[in-house]
């Protein structure tokens, strides 16, 4: 019981730790990918290549002017951001980085606590902020923070519909609701995986769930209710300094949160795409030496000065990390990590890719897409996959 | 630990209770009444009703409680003005309510003694897999029929307010 | 009794919030308030329900919880409907106006 304590404690910090940083350096990707894709270099003065700039933001947002304007609802006006970060970092609380680990003789798995319910969970976390948004909209006391407030919780539940129904569409397929086991059951290779799985390829349930998760975390294209020059700022217009640096937190990690479950639900997780045998444990080797010497070439030949020293320290460092992946004390962890990781950050290059890329729509069109197109076709794949399930089994 | 857990989302459910009828704002009726839903979830987990915890987040404080507050700030409901009102309800209704709530916990404590105890993990069949079983083999005409009404419930919640919309 | 909670307190608690509700449903002047109240006695019920269901430990107690959830959000989604439409006939939710069926 003693251990059992400890060492979900440490697992704990661990995880807000790197959670809390790695939200940080995902506003810095984001950043640097927008600007890459607008033919612009980004932040790159902070720092090397604008590395530190999150730490300049995170110090110009504690060090503003923490207002509290008298005309607010103060109860719910404090309340609200709360709400917003607390669920969002709840919802990170079941989710399985890897498999079993052995620390110092004790074994845990890579997950804070593993549900039976864990789905649920999740889906159940994610309707409860929807709270965060609309209580901020009210109690701000402005028609602007009020509109943004109320479209972006009807978006909110109204994408939950084909989101709920695009999850239990490869349940069905799996058969658990626990994420662990749900990882479990998409092990082999990639045709096991449940995007690819037989009876029935769950490829529009993944795509129906990412397109829902755009909605359900407020991404562009379905950014109407937050877009700047549309209202203002939408539901966080009354805020400033932490309370708005927990919306925004709040958002990056929703956003993590639904990359992680589509890894989970539909990409196998930590699995790789195919078995250790065939020499699946020396992509990441393969990869970050391709990084290193990509990075080393640029040095030999850099397009501003500075970059010599700075793309030649990060050449290094990648084949450092390549050689760290060659050892086999940290294989059994290191990889099934790298995997997932992989996995979760090609997701998350979509979202801001798409970020990049698409205009947003218009409120309207957004709430047909939902009722009209995506909540049939939703209810349509259940359908199919619940027939060809009963019928193969 | 069980008794610590009981204790301590009891309160929570009744203060939260209490606010919910005591508040004049429908808003904070509103936000007392998740949290009262919110402690009722909690309980159910220590009772070892995983699915049902789950469904009340999921379904009523997550779903029917927004469609309150919707409602609330649609209306732009404010808060409950005192008037004169007659004190008959009163004068008659809180000893009444008192004699009530006095009968339920004397027969409560009567009829259930105190070696019947709750503890967590105590019941384990309230897994989505036996309330699944049980409402598609046991239960599947409910099941069916609840559907229909549902289905009901939404024809006749548009038709109702979109006449008010136009 | 220290050592685990008796079912009593369980079923008593359930008193507790209905007794509430139905004290809300009785004294409060606005609409909203006493159709929170409703669903307040509904979810003491659910509590009974689910305490029923650990007594006898048989899993129809849950079954009976998840069909009250499904028909109080229906008729949730409906009142809340004719509340909207009450409202914009006689712009008020004081139950002690809406006291004749004439406009």
């Amino acid at each position: 019981m003693d251990a059992f304590i400890v060492i979900t404690l440490i697992k704990l910090a661990v995880i807000a730790f790197v959670l809390l940083t790695a939200v940080a350096y995902l506003q810095w990707v984001e950043r640097k990918v927008i600007a890459h894709i607008q033919v612009r270099p980004g932040p790159y003065r902070v720092g090397p290549h604008g590395l530190l700039q999150p730490l300049a933001d995170v110090i110009k947002l504690i060090t503003k002017e923490d207002m509290l304007p008298s005309y607010v609802n103060k109860p719910l006006y404090l309340f609200a951001p709360f709400v917003a970060v607390a669920m969002a970092l709840l919802s990170i609380a079941v989710i399985p980085f890897g498999p079993q680990i052995e620390v110092v003789g004790y074994h845990t798995f890579m997950q804070l606590t593993d549900l039976n319910i864990g789905v649920l969970f999740v889906l159940a976390v994610a309707s409860m902020g929807v709270y965060g948004v609309a209580l901020a909209g009210w109690a701000s006391n402005n028609k602007y923070a009020l509109l943004g407030g109320l479209r972006s919780s009807a978006q909110m539940i109204s994408y939950e519909l084909p989101l709920t129904l695009a999850i239990a569409s490869p349940l069905l397929l799996s058969n658990t609701l626990s994420l662990r086991e749900l990882v479990g059951s998409q092990a082999g290779s990639i045709l096991h995986w449940n995007i690819l799985r037989l009876p029935f390829p769950q490829i529009f349930a993944f795509i129906i769930f990412v397109i829902a998760a755009f909605a359900e975390t407020n991404r562009i294209p379905f950014d109407l209710p937050e877009a700047e020059n549309e209202l203002v700022a939408g539901f966080h217009t009354e805020y400033s300094s932490m309370k708005f640096a927990a919306f925004f937190m709040a958002e990056y990690l929703n956003m993590v949160t639904v990359s992680c479950m589509a890894t989970l639900l539909f990409l196998g997780g930590w699995e790789a795409p195919w078995p250790a045998s065939g020499g699946s444990n020396l992509v990441p080797t393969v990869i970050f030496v391709i990084a290193g010497l990509t990075a080393l070439y640029h040095a030999a030949n850099p397009p501003r000065l500075k970059d010599r020293y700075t793309f030649g320290g990060f050449g290094l460092i990648f084949l450092i990390i390549a050689a760290v992946f060659l050892a086999p004390i940290v294989q059994s962890w290191l990889l099934p990590l790298f995997w997932f990781l992989a996995k979760v950050g090609v997701i998350l290059f979509a979202f801001i890719w798409i970020r990049g890329t698409l205009p947003r729509f218009r409120y309207d069109q957004l709430m047909a897409f939902t009722w009209k197109f995506l909540f049939p076709v939703a209810m349509l794949n259940m359908l199919v996959t619940s027939l060809m399930v009963a019928w193969f089994s | 630990m069980d008794v610590i857990l009981f204790l301590i989302f009891a309160i929570i459910a009744v203060v939260a209770a209490i606010n919910v009828v005591v508040q004049t704002h429908p808003i904070s009726s509103a936000v007392s009444l998740i949290g009262v839903m919110g402690s009722l979830a909690v309980l159910y987990l220590l009772l070892g009703a995983e699915f049902i915890a789950a469904a009340q987040v999921i379904v009523y404080a997550g779903a029917v409680m927004v469609l309150f507050i919707f409602v609330i700030m649609l209306l732009n409901a404010g808060a409950e003005a005192k008037r004169g009102r007659s004190y008959m309800v009163q004068v008659l209704g809180v000893p009444l309510l008192i004699a009530l709530l006095g009968l339920l916990a004397f027969f409560v404590e009567r009829l259930f003694p105190r070696n019947i105890t709750v503890t967590f993990g105590g019941f384990t069949g309230g897994t989505a897999r036996a309330v699944g079983q049980a409402l598609f083999t046991t239960y599947l005409l409910p099941f069916e029929v609840v559907s229909l009404l549902i289905l009901i419930a939404i024809v006749g919640a548009i038709v109702l307010a979109r006449k008010e919309m136009d | 009794m220290m050592t685990a909670v008796p079912i009593s307190w369980y079923l008593t608690l359930s008193a507790i919030l209905f007794v509430l509700g139905v004290a809300g449903f009785l004294f409060r002047h606005s609409i909203i308030t006493v159709f929170m109240s409703i669903e307040l006695m509904l979810n003491a019920v659910n509590l009974s329900f689910v305490t029923f269901s650990y007594q006898y430990k048989q899993v129809n107690g849950h079954l009976f919880t998840f069909f009250v959830m499904v028909v109080a959000a229906a008729e949730a989604a409906v009142g809340l409907a004719i509340i909207l439409t009450v409202f914009k006939n006689r712009s008020t939710l004081n139950i002690d106006e809406l006291d004749s069926m004439k406009n």
